[in-house]
C-alpha cells in the first residue's frame, strides 16, 4: 500500500455524495432489468417463428422529443449552478411538458401498432415492443415524479448553486431515461 | 420505481431536517421498534422474521419427509393443522405435497437465507464494522424491511388459500406455472407467489443499494478497502450480485405475469389441454429458464457469500490467528462473484442444449472449484496450529467449512454435463445443494447469531445449550443429507409424492433409507427448538455481555454494550490497521483492535508498520471531513 493511496483514499471516497451514488446504483438495477428483456428478445428471436413489422413512425418523433427534454434538463442544471431561478423553473417545466408529450406520443404509437394489427397479445415480437416501451414509459412516469419534486423545490428556492444534489440526481435520472429509450429504440430498429 | 420515488422524497425531506441523523430525538415506541430507521433495529427485525420463516419452512419439510419416509402413513393427527389437505383416508393430499416442496424451497432460499441472513447481518455489521453512524439512507433501509414484510405476509397468506400455494417447484417453470389448468397451485397461489416475489425483489434491491453505498461512501477515516474485515467484503459482493441479478428475475416474473394474466405468449406455445388447443403460439419455455437461472445461480452465492465472510471473521477470532491469505480470500470471493454470472446454464443441461455450449458452461462451472478450494484451504490453514477457542459460533463455523467441502465436492460431479444428465432431478442434486448452500449457509447464519448476539442484545446466549444445539445439528444434517447421495445415484427422483404399481416397486428398496432420513430430519429439526429457546430466553434473561466477549479486533466491539442510535456516543474511532492482528509476536495481548494506532504498539510493530506511524496524522486529519459528511 503506497503513501498516496493511504492518505487520499478516505477523503476521496467521501467526496462522492451518497445520494447521487445511490441513484447510480438504482440506475444499474434498471439497466439490468432492460438488459434481461433485450437478451430475452434476442434469444427468443433466434428460435424462429418471429413476425416482422415496421415500428410506428411516432416512435421516431417521440425520440426527438425526449432528446429535446434532456437538453432542457441540462439547461436546468446549468441555470441552477448560476442561481438563475427563473431559467431553472422554466427549464424544468419545459422538461416536464416534453416528458409528458413523449408519453402521449408513445401511447399514440401503440395505437398505430394496433392499426398495423400488432397486438400486445400475439406473436412475442409484438408483445416485446409493448413490454419494452411500456416499462420504459412506467420508468418515465417515475422520472416525472422526481421532476415534480425538483420543480416544487425550485419554486421554494431550495435548489441553488450551494444545494445541487437534488437537481443533479434529477438530471442524472432523466438523462438515463433518455439514453435508455434511445438504446431500446435503436435495438428495436436493428432487430425488428 | 418506488426506489426512485423514495429517493426523491428522501432528498426532499432531507432539506427540512438535515441534521436529523445527528441530533438525539426521543423517538416514540413506533419509530423505535417498528418503523425504525436504525440499522440495528432493522437487522433484528430481519433476524426474527427469518427465524420465524425458518421454522415454517422447516416444518413443511418435516411433513413431506413423513410422506417420503413412511408412504401412506395416517396423518389424521395433522388434520387440525392442515384441514382439507389430509384426505378422507387420512393421507396427505398429493397436490399439497407439491405445494409444500415448492414453499419449502421458496421460503428457505429467499426468506430465510437471503433476507434472514444477508438482511440481518449486512444491516447489522456494515455500519458497525466500517465505522458509520448508520446506513447511507435509513429511510430506504426501513422501506426495504417493510417491503420484505409485505412480501412475507402475501407469501404466508398463500399457504391458506383454498387452491393451495404455488406448487410448480421453487423455480416455477412455465408452462406448469403459467396455466391455472395445469395444477391447482398454478391458480391464485401462483399469482400470490409472483406478487410476493416482486415485492421481495424491490426489498432486496433497496437493501443492496444501501449496503454498497454505505461500504463505498461511509467508511471511517483510515478504513481503506484493504483494512475492511472479510465480512464487509462478502456483504459487498453479495449486494453486487443481488443488484445485478434480481432485476433479471423481475423481468422473468413480469413476462410470466403477462402470460398468466394478459394472454401473451412469451413462454407458451402450441399447448393442448384436454384436446383443446390454447391460443398461445410462439413462446419459448426455455427462455424462462435462461432468465430464471441468470438470477438463480448468483442467488446461490447471495446465500453463501455472507456466511463465508462471517465465518472467516469468526474463525480468525477464535483461532486467535490472522486469517490466512486475506487478499486471496477477497480475490476468491471476487472470482466467485464474476463466475456466478456465466455458469447459469449448468442448471439446464437436460433442456436439449447444444452439447458444445454445454461443455462451455461445464468448463466455466468447474473453474468455480478454484476459488472455492482457495477458500477452503485458507479456512483450514487459519485453523492450523491456532489456539482454538471452541465457542458455539466457532463450532458452527467449522461446521460450515465441513459442509462447504463435502457439498462442494459433489458440485464437481454435477457440473459435468455428462454426469449431470444422469443425476439431474435426483436426490443426488438435493443432497448436493442442501449441503453446500442450504446447510453451509444455515451454519453461517447460526455462527453469526451466536457470535454477534452479545452486540445485538447486550446479553450472552447460553453456551452449553449452544453446544448441544450444534452437535445435534451437525450430526443430524449429515445423517439427513449423506444417505441422499446414495438413493440419488440409484435414481430416486426429486419431487415425487409416491410410486405407483407402474414403478414396478423399483423404489421400494429405498424405503428403509428414506425412513432413516426422515427420522434424522425430525431429530435435527426438533433440536432447533433448543436454539429458539436459547435465543428468545437470552434476549431477556441472558447474562449481561462484556464489551468485547470474544476479544475481537473489529470496530463493532468498540461501541457501548448497548449502542444507541448513531452507534458511538463520541467520535467514530479511526482505523489504523487491518482487523486480523491476533497473537502478534511481542504484543502484550493476543489481539490488537483496529482502532489502536501503530504508535501505541511499538513492541510488536513490523518494520514496515513503523513507517505507518508517520501516516497516522493524515488519518486523524480526516476527522473534520468525516464529521462534515454527516452534517451535510
Amino acid at each position: 500500500m503506497n503513501t498516496e493511496k493511504m492518505t487520499l483514499e478516505p477523503a476521496e471516497t467521501r467526496s462522492i455524495n451518497p445520494k447521487v451514488f445511490t441513484m447510480w446504483l438504482f440506475i444499474v438495477s434498471i439497466l439490468m432489468l432492460f438488459a434481461a428483456f433485450t437478451s430475452a428478445y434476442l434469444v427468443r428471436k433466434a428460435e424462429g417463428n418471429w413476425v416482422e413489422f415496421k415500428l410506428p413512425d411516432l416512435f421516431s418523433y417521440s425520440t426527438v422529443v425526449l432528446v429535446l427534454s434532456s437538453i432542457s434538463m441540462h439547461f436546468a442544471l446549468i441555470a441552477a449552478k448560476k442561481d438563475q431561478f427563473n431559467a431553472l423553473r422554466i427549464s424544468i417545466s419545459i422538461t416536464f411538458v416534453l416528458g409528458l408529450l413523449f408519453l402521449i406520443m408513445q401511447f399514440y404509437g401503440w395505437i398505430q401498432l394496433v392499426e398495423m394489427n400488432v397486438f400486445f397479445v400475439g406473436n412475442p415480437s409484438g408483445s416485446f415492443v409493448y413490454v419494452l416501451s411500456g416499462l420504459h414509459g412506467l420508468h418515465l412516469v417515475s422520472g416525472l415524479i422526481v421532476l415534480t419534486f425538483a420543480l416544487v423545490a425550485a419554486f421554494r428556492f431550495k435548489i441553488n448553486a450551494k444545494s445541487l444534489t437534488q437537481i443533479k440526481i434529477c438530471t442524472t435520472y432523466w438523462h438515463f431515461l433518455d439514453a435508455l429509450w434511445i438504446y431500446l429504440f435503436v435495438f428495436l430498429l436493428i432487430n425488428n | 420505481m418506488s426506489t426512485a420515488i423514495s429517493t426523491a422524497e428522501e432528498v426532499h425531506t432531507h432539506d427540512h431536517d438535515h441534521d436529523h441523523e445527528h441530533e438525539h430525538h426521543e423517538l416514540g415506541f413506533i419509530r423505535t421498534y417498528i418503523f425504525s430507521e436504525d440499522h440495528k433495529t432493522i437487522a433484528k427485525q430481519y433476524l426474527i422474521s427469518g427465524i420465524l420463516w425458518a421454522f415454517i419452512g422447516g416444518s413443511l419439510s418435516i411433513i413431506f419427509r413423513l410422506q417420503l419416509g413412511f408412504p401412506g402413513m395416517s396423518m389424521e393427527w395433522l388434520r387440525p393443522l392442515l384441514g382439507g389437505w389430509i384426505d378422507e383416508s387420512g393421507k396427505l393430499d398429493k397436490e399439497f405435497y407439491l405445494a409444500m416442496v415448492t414453499m419449502h424451497g421458496t421460503i428457505m432460499v429467499f426468506f430465510v437465507l437471503t433476507a434472514g441472513l444477508s438482511g440481518t447481518f449486512s444491516n447489522f455489521l456494515i455500519p458497525l464494522q466500517v465505522g458509520a453512524r448508520d446506513m447511507a439512507s435509513g429511510f430506504i433501509n426501513m422501506l426495504s424491511y417493510w417491503f420484505f414484510f409485505l412480501s412475507s405476509v402475501i407469501m404466508f397468506s398463500s399457504l391458506f388459500i383454498e387452491t393451495g400455494p404455488a406448487s410448480g417447484g421453487w423455480v416455477i417453470y412455465p408452462p406448469l406455472s403459467a396455466l391455472p389448468q395445469a395444477m391447482p397451485g398454478s391458480g391464485l397461489g401462483m399469482t400470490l407467489w409472483l406478487t410476493s416475489m416482486t415485492f421481495f425483489i424491490v426489498s432486496s434491491l433497496m437493501g443492496g443499494i444501501n449496503y454498497i453505498c454505505t461500504i463505498i461512501n461511509l467508511r471511517t477515516r483510515g478504513m481503506t478497502f484493504t483494512r475492511m474485515p472479510l465480512t464487509i467484503w462478502s456483504f459487498f459482493f453479495t449486494a453486487v450480485l443481488g443488484l445485478l441479478s434480481f432485476p433479471v428475475l423481475l423481468s422473468a416474473a413480469l413476462l410470466l405475469i403477462f402470460d398468466r394474466s394478459f394472454g401473451t405468449s412469451f413462454y407458451l406455445s402450441e399447448i393442448y389441454i384436454q384436446g383443446q388447443a390454447l391460443p398461445n403460439v410462439g413462446g419459448s419455455a426455455i427462455l424462462y429458464q435462461h432468465l430464471f437461472w441468470f438470477l438463480g445461480h448468483p442467488e446461490v452465492y447471495i446465500v453463501l457469500l455472507p456466511a463465508l465472510g462471517m465465518t472467516s471473521e469468526i474463525i480468525a477470532t477464535n483461532a486467535r490467528k490472522p486469517i490466512f491469505g486475506y487478499r486471496a480470500m477477497i480475490g476468491s470471493m471476487m472470482g466467485i462473484t464474476a463466475l456466478a454470472f456465466i455458469v447459469w446454464a449448468h442448471h439446464m443441461f437436460v433442456t436439449g442444449m447444444n452439447p458444445f455450449l454445454g461443455s462451455v458452461f461445464m468448463f466455466l462451472t468447474l473453474i468455480i472449484a478454484v476459488p472455492s478450494a482457495v477458500k477452503a484451504f485458507n479456512y483450514i490453514t487459519t485453523l492450523w496450529k491456532g489456539n482454538l477457542v471452541f465457542t458455539p459460533a466457532m463450532l458452527f463455523s467449522i461446521g460450515l467449512v465441513s459442509m462447504f467441502i463435502s457439498g462442494g465436492v459433489t458440485g464437481i460431479i454435477l457440473g459435468n454435463s455428462a454426469l449431470d444428465i444422469n443425476l439431474h432431478d435426483t436426490y443426488f442434486v438435493v443432497a448436493h445443494f442442501h449441503l453446500v448452500m442450504g446447510a453451509a449457509s444455515f451454519f453461517g447464519l447460526m455462527a453469526g447469531v451466536y457470535h454477534w448476539f452479545p452486540k445485538m442484545f447486550g446479553r450472552m446466549m447460553n453456551k452449553s445449550l449452544g453446544y448441544i444445539h450444534f452437535w445435534f445439528t451437525f450430526v443430524g444434517v449429515y445423517m439427513v443429507f449423506f444417505p441422499m447421495h446414495y438413493i440419488g445415484i440409484a435414481g430416486f427422483p426429486r419431487r415425487y409424492y409416491t410410486f405407483t404399481a407402474l414403478g414396478n416397486d423399483s423404489m421400494a428398496a429405498f424405503t428403509d433409507m428414506n425412513s432413516f432420513i426422515s427420522i434424522a430430519a425430525i431429530i435435527t429439526f426438533s433440536a432447533q427448538a433448543i436454539f429458539a429457546w436459547n435465543f428468545f430466553y437470552s434476549i431477556f434473561k441472558g447474562k449481561i455481555a462484556p464489551a468485547n466477549p470474544w476479544k475481537s479486533n473489529t470496530l463493532e466491539w468498540t461501541t457501548p454494550i448497548n449502542p444507541e442510535h448513531g452507534n458511538w456516543p463520541g467520535e467514530i474511532p479511526a482505523v489504523y490497521r487491518w482487523p486480523y492482528d491476533y497473537s502478534k509476536p511481542g504484543a502484550p495481548d493476543d489481539f490488537i483492535p483496529q482502532n489502536v494506532p501503530h504508535s501505541a504498539t511499538l513492541e510488536s510493530n513490523l518494520p514496515e508498520e513503523n513507517a505507518e506511524i508517520a501516516r497516522e496524522k493524515d488519518i486523524d486529519g480526516l476527522l473534520g471531513a468525516q464529521n462534515e459528511s454527516y452534517t451535510h
